[in-house]
């Protein structure tokens, strides 16, 4: 066990930014919202997989909405009463929670209620970086079933959805709530028991997360290489390093998609390489040959501070370094790439797994 | 005839122009009180012209400074400010002032309210306004001493309507306690907005003070003429709302510097490089206006998201330290100490400088000590310069397609007349008082953004109401009315909201009026 105290939150923040592969919305207000929260309750706990009691009741907690309304109408402590909704509708009380997506914002929602009912939460999530859609989590690829679920807002509101017939069709009705409530709630999901987390969760993201951003940190005050210092936390590999020469974007079914065109340097001179987003960074081809597809992680990050650059800031002229980390082996399952693989995304290509660098 | 004037850290320039030639042009040194300095300054453009008094043609003065930046970051003479916030329900975990460093926000009182109100994305109400709350927090404001107050609304981007009826009722009750709207300085963003505003009435006594003493000061040199201030997107305010509204001048030199030296060069779409001991400044113009950053900017270590000009600086110029294994430039500089730590001045010290002088770019100092560099590290070393302007340069450009490039900035010696990335190098005559150019030079603007849904009021009248309101906010800052231009249209279709949401940004110029 191990605890989040106000600097983990700093470092799990920039780890999340990085692990959300160009999406997952800024940490930025999500850290300082659990950090006003840890300030006056203390630490969170953290409990490992292993560490998870058999007879836990586990609750999944993640921000709904648009992520610029969020910046606006800044979430306050709903999440804590959407766990707590649930708990009324099933009649068992949570003693754990659990993040969603622990690429970019949802990373620090469970803390929120975690803080206030002084609960732990669970070191892991349900995606390992970030994707675009609820359905795409290894909790629902694996069976779980999203209800019943509650979707809260600021005012006192609450929304249950007691059951559904797929996951998609949470994330509809859950999406119609959304838009009444003004389009920043919250919601709590997919009630699991310690056996179902051991199973469908990617474990020890939040530790990585961590991990992660120290390492960022640290190279920045030492004025190390930051990219190195990812590199030597999490197996992966340089992609490519270049200048940024185009790109394109459009907004199509609610989604920010686009392309993104970097000419090589130093070692990558004379070469090209291109990454296609759908809010994530999802496939990358150098000259034209495909190099690394979803769920494998592409994240491109500044050359030189290593800060990761989220896709609506990608623009002309930024030194970048691109960098691949595999996925974790749940989304690597014929099961999970039916729904996070390259196909699922409307690439013809089969999944070919991103070896990392060999170690030294 | 204008006269522009920059009162920047250290000097105080000024230059008078008759239409676009520069009359005279006189540099002084920053007053500690600024109004000292700005009167040599205008006596020296007045009497260095054309040998009689010139206070008759003058049409007006322009003035550009970041003495208000300066007294942010110093924490001298802020107001003791209270933010209310119209938020209802929502937002109430992160209140007001809750990112602040403490030495500013111990400065500014730290007094706040949150109060019934407030909007949706769409504009519907999240909870109503409340006339007897808003009393209420101003008492309370008032009996812990609060100077200022500053008004932050949830979407008040969207919907003002809640920030308005307070200032509104504040003002009807206590008329001398000044009171700043976020809606009419920021975007989208609440923290970001509600942290500018703060700023801002932190600044309003010093900003009303400052502007009141040079308005006295001209007209006892018997200058009766409209006074403006140079904002950070290089158009004009006039004086009440430069008193009004200090942060939006926060950023008005570089701007201005960027502005005066494409109007020298006679350019409208360029990149400038101003090369001066220590950095280089390195922006880009679209239209003659410079490109404004996209991400939150800090002030004094608090996040704001009002538009500042899009700089890269690096620490590279005339005085900076030359190392020769391996081969560094910068970042120390030896800085105003050059004339006497350089080689060429008979000091000890490798600079930049040293360098250009060797490679016969210029004649400074004693150009024979530096004929005895190695000739390789000459190269090395201004090669070195070269690659990195040339990377800060393609950085600021949104394409790869050249542009005129104008160089100024007493360091810019270091660099040739070809750079990749450029079309042409232009180095502008009187570039030294670019900024004051700047200044003179200056058109007045409005800008709105707003987040329309499009499904209920039709795009083109959204986009018919953002462009009215553009050009009236224009007007209203001292533009010629029926002659403002609409400048810059941007939609950006919000597609995750419903009811086919759309932030719509306008941004109007027009000539000043004459009164």
């Amino acid at each position: 066990m191990w605890q989040i105290d106000e600097d983990a939150l700093v470092s799990i923040s920039i780890g999340a930014g990085i692990l959300g592969t160009g999406g997952g919305g800024n940490p930025y207000i999500g850290m300082l919202r659990a950090r006003e929260l840890v300030r006056e309750h203390g630490p969170v706990d953290v409990l490992d997989l292993d560490e998870l009691p058999d007879d836990s009741r586990v609750i999944c907690v993640g921000g709904m909405g648009a992520p610029t309304v969020g910046v606006e109408k800044v979430r306050g402590t709903e999440s804590y009463r959407a766990v707590r909704a649930i708990e009324k509708h099933t009649g068992e009380r949570a003693t754990a929670l659990i993040s969603g997506e622990i690429g970019g914002s949802n990373s620090l929602e469970p803390l929120i209620p975690a803080a206030l009912a002084r609960l732990p939460v669970v070191d892991g999530d349900g995606m390992g970086r970030a994707f675009p859609e609820l359905q795409m989590t290894t909790f629902f690829i694996y069976g779980i079933p999203p209800t019943p679920s509650a979707v809260c807002d600021e005012k006192g509101n609450t929304a249950i959805i007691e059951d559904a017939v797929s996951p998609t069709w949470v994330e509809r009705m859950a999406r119609a709530v959304t838009i009444v409530m003004g389009c920043a709630p919250v919601f709590a999901f997919a009630p699991m028991s310690a056996a179902d987390v051991r199973r469908t969760a990617i474990p020890g993201t939040l530790s990585l997360a961590k991990s992660l951003g120290e390492a960022v940190r640290r190279a920045q005050r030492e004025k190390g290489d930051p990219v190195e210092a990812i590199l030597t936390t999490v197996p992966g590999r340089v992609l490519f390093q270049g200048k940024i020469v185009d790109v394109e974007r459009r907004t199509t079914e609610g989604f920010a998609r686009g392309r993104v065109t970097i000419d090589g340097m130093g070692d990558d001179a004379g070469a090209q390489l291109v990454v296609d987003f759908q809010n994530e960074n999802l496939v990358a081809h150098r000259d034209g040959a495909l190099i690394v597809t979803v769920p494998d992680l592409i994240c491109i990050v500044d050359a030189e501070r290593g800060e990761p650059i989220t896709t609506e800031l990608l623009r002309y002229g930024f030194r970048v370094s691109v960098l691949g980390f595999p996925a974790p082996p749940l989304l690597k399952t014929p099961e999970a790439l039916a729904v996070v693989g390259p196909e699922a995304f409307g690439y013809e290509a089969a999944y070919v797994p991103l070896e990392p660098r060999a170690t030294p | 005839m204008r006269v522009g004037v920059d009162v920047g850290g250290t000097n105080t320039d000024a230059v008078l122009m008759a239409g676009r030639r520069v009359v005279s042009k006189e540099k002084t040194a920053t007053t500690p009180d600024v109004t000292t300095g700005v009167v040599r300054a205008l006596e020296g453009v007045l009497a260095g012209g054309e040998g009689q008094p010139l206070q008759k043609g003058i049409q007006a003065v322009m003035l550009g400074t970041t003495h208000f930046m300066n007294a942010l970051l110093e924490g001298r003479g802020l107001a003791r400010t209270a933010v209310l916030r119209l938020c209802g329900p929502s937002t109430r975990l992160l209140p007001p002032f809750c990112d602040w460093p403490d030495e500013l926000r111990a400065a500014l009182g730290g007094h706040l309210r949150l109060l019934p109100g407030g909007h949706e994305f769409d504009g519907r109400e999240i909870s109503s306004f409340d006339d007897d709350a808003v009393r209420d927090a101003l008492r309370d404001a008032l009996a812990n001493g609060v100077e200022t107050v500053a008004l932050s609304g949830v979407f008040s981007p969207v919907n003002p309507a809640h920030e308005s009826r307070a200032a509104e009722l504040i003002r009807q009750e206590w008329p001398d306690i000044p009171v700043t709207l976020s809606s009419e300085i920021g975007r989208i963003g609440l923290l970001e907005r509600e942290n500018a505003a703060a700023l801002n009435a932190a600044l309003s006594r010093i900003a009303a003070r400052t502007v009141e003493a040079i308005r006295g000061a001209l007209a006892d040199m018997g200058l009766a003429v409209p006074v403006f201030f140079s904002q950070n997107d290089g158009t004009l305010m006039d004086a009440e709302y430069a008193a009004r509204y200090p942060v939006l001048a926060m950023s008005s030199g570089p701007t201005n510097s960027m502005r005066g030296a494409a109007f020298l060069a006679g350019i409208e779409n360029a990149v400038v490089v101003d090369v001066g001991g220590t950095s280089t400044d390195v922006g880009i113009l679209v239209q003659g206006f410079p490109r404004a950053a996209s991400t939150a900017v800090k002030l004094a270590e608090v996040r704001t998201n009002f538009r500042m000009p899009d700089l890269i600086s690096i620490a590279l110029g005339g005085g900076s330290i030359v190392r020769r294994d391996p081969l560094a430039i910068g970042p120390s500089s030896v800085g105003a100490r050059i004339t006497d730590e350089a080689i060429v001045f008979g000091g000890a010290t490798l600079t930049a400088t040293d360098l250009a002088v060797a490679a016969g770019r210029a004649l400074i100092g004693e150009p024979a000590r530096a004929r005895a560099l190695d000739p390789d590290l000459v190269e090395r070393g201004l090669a070195e310069v070269r690659r990195r302007v040339e990377e800060a340069v393609d950085r600021v450009k949104l394409s790869a397609e050249p542009l005129p490039l104008v160089l100024v900035g007493g360091g810019s010696l270091l660099l040739g007349d070809r750079l990749a990335g450029a079309s042409e190098v232009v180095r502008p005559e009187h570039a030294e008082v670019a900024n004051a150019i700047g200044a003179a030079i200056a058109q007045v603007g409005g800008e709105v953004e707003k987040v329309y849904s499009l499904e209920r009021v039709g795009r083109l009248e959204a986009l018919a109401a953002a462009k009215q309101e553009a050009v009236a906010r224009a007007t209203e800052a001292g533009a010629q009315p029926g002659r403002v231009e609409v400048v810059e249209v941007e939609e950006v279709p919000l597609t995750y909201l419903p009811g086919n949401a759309t932030r719509i940004r306008v941004k109007a110029v027009g000539e000043l009026g004459q009164d």
